[in-house]
């Protein structure tokens, strides 16, 4: 028998898709009977009453949890959110329900012994409830008490050699997809240049240094596992500048239906003969591709690494051999201005240890936003509020074509006097010589 | 300025503050105009490591503010 009667949520498990009020239902259940006598340092109740606070919002139509909070665990400034219940003793379970980010391993690659750890740390000292990779991409561990932080601050860093991340105004979190740990895709050594930039960023990853949140993620390639260009300030996306590398006897071999278009990912239905003229060729976003008298050519001017082709027939068509990454900038999810892109602020950077000149573009951009900022503002926002010319300014960067992203619509550069010959001021006398007023 | 002037002013910038008790990091570069956002950033840092002040956070922005003043300090150390 449930705690709280909860109606409400329960139509939540009524759909065809899983529901988490089902899976908090099966932790509550859990807790109850306890079978591996686990001594909770919390109220083994706190899924019984996160379930009644919730079903009190739907029913009230407005949240019953108070905002923020000053807990953390010492010298950090980050990785723990307070949160709080306004209705304490109707549910004492959840009267505090902090939340702790932990930093995720590169890759987001685990043992299960890691995982069993942390479930185990998780299961005694909070409420056992998880939000593994979410939105933000780090494993949020949802509800514990204040008495508890920094005893699993303690059991995570010492017994799992495990940091805490990101939250509040510092820098988040960073992420990165597999790499060449498991991609041939990959242009790059994510993990290698996502572990160092965390290494060499803990300040600003463990205490509030930014105006607002600040994302780093790093993609291997233009596919973008952790969408980068959609979810953080600074996005690192692997790129080549050579051409695609063709094997045109595995290009015969899909043409002929040797080899599984896809890799066979999409073979959960007859899709018919692989036609590779309507599903490459004119597929292609910038028409640069061109299959006739069986081979296939590849105009790379043209190519803006879209990774279709690739992504079809990665037998045939591999990235380039001349690689590095893209820094693009700018992206958010909708807070105060809509949801925004990445913009290409660095073409091309080879991707080299120590990653100087890669530290010197971050740190460039950091100088420009912490000065000129405002509260709760994203850099995406103040490049948008200033304009990327300001950004090209800051970070020392000449402006060029592929900074514009489309002609006459949003060039964002313009000249300024001094660097026109002449400048702005004409002789008005020679001009009406050949234009009457 | 030097670290123990700059740390004074913010002090008693903090404490003549009337209403508020939570401030932007960027509150803090106006108290002490003569230096960087970055040493600045690194001061407050280390007045929160004192124990002078103390971070507040909603999760997706942080706040500063004297330790102890306001009234979440008050309802957090209830219990």
């Amino acid at each position: 028998m449930a705690k709280h009667e909860t109606p409400l949520l329960d139509e939540l498990e009524s759909g065809p898709w899983p529901s988490f009020v089902s899976d908090v239902k099966r932790e509550a259940q859990f807790r109850k009977e306890n079978p591996r006598n686990i001594n909770f340092q919390i109220p083994a109740d706190a899924p019984d009453d996160l379930l009644g606070v919730l079903e009190l919002s739907y029913k009230h139509g407005r949240t019953h949890w108070k905002h923020g909070g000053i807990v953390g665990v010492f010298g950090y400034g980050g990785g723990v959110i307070g949160r709080y219940c306004d209705q304490p003793e109707m549910f004492p379970g959840v009267a505090h329900f902090h939340t702790m980010r932990v930093n995720q391993p590169g890759g987001k690659f685990y043992t299960t012994e890691y995982l069993r750890q942390l479930c185990d740390i998780w299961q005694m000292r909070g409420s056992g409830l998880t939000n593994m990779h979410g939105s933000t991409g780090d494993i949020i561990l949802l509800g514990t008490q204040t008495d508890q932080l920094e005893e699993i601050f303690y059991e995570l860093s010492h017994n799992m050699n495990q940091d805490l991340g990101g939250s509040g105004s510092n820098l988040r979190t960073p992420s990165d997809c597999v790499g060449q740990a498991r991609c041939e895709y990959a242009c790059y050594d994510t993990q290698a240049l996502c572990f160092q930039l965390t290494q060499d960023y803990q300040d600003e990853l463990h205490r509030p240094a930014f105006p607002y949140k600040f994302k780093f993620k790093f993609d291997g390639c233009p596919n973008c596992c952790v969408a980068s260009i959609a979810r953080s300030d600074m996005s690192f996306i692997g790129t080549w500048r050579d051409d695609i590398r063709i094997d045109q006897k595995a290009v015969a071999g899909y043409v002929g239906g040797e080899f599984k278009p896809n890799a066979g990912a999409h073979s959960g239905r007859d899709w018919g003969k692989f036609n590779i003229v309507a599903e490459v060729v004119d597929r292609c976003p910038t028409k640069c591709m061109r299959f006739e008298g069986g081979k296939l050519e590849i105009n790379n001017k043209e190519c803006t690494r879209c990774m279709h082709c690739i992504n079809v027939m990665p037998r045939a068509l591999r990235i380039g051999e001349d690689r590095g990454l893209s820094i693009l900038v700018g992206a958010k999810a909708p807070i105060v201005d809509g949801a925004q892109m990445s913009s290409l602020l660095v073409p091309f950077l080879p991707v080299e240890e120590p990653y100087d000149e890669l530290k010197a573009v971050i740190e460039a951009v950091w100088d420009w936003w912490m000065e000129e900022g405002k509260n709760r503002e994203r850099l995406g926002e103040l490049i948008k509020r200033q304009g990327f010319q300001k950004l090209l300014e800051a970070t020392n960067i000449a402006p060029s074509p592929v900074h514009v992203k489309e002609p006459r619509s949003n060039p964002y550069i313009f000249w300024k006097a001094e660097e026109v010959e002449g400048g702005f001021d004409r002789d008005i006398t020679e001009f009406r010589k050949h234009h009457l007023r | 300025m030097d670290e123990a002037a700059a740390k004074k002013v913010i002090v008693e910038t903090l404490q003549g503050k009337k209403g508020k008790s939570k401030f932007y990091l960027k509150d803090f570069y106006a108290m002490v105009p003569d230096g960087k956002p970055r040493e600045v950033k690194n001061l407050v840092n280390k007045m929160v490591e004192e124990g002078i002040l103390e971070y507040w956070s909603s999760g997706s922005t942080t706040l500063i503010g004297l330790k102890g003043v306001g009234k979440q300090a008050g309802a957090e150390h209830e219990d």
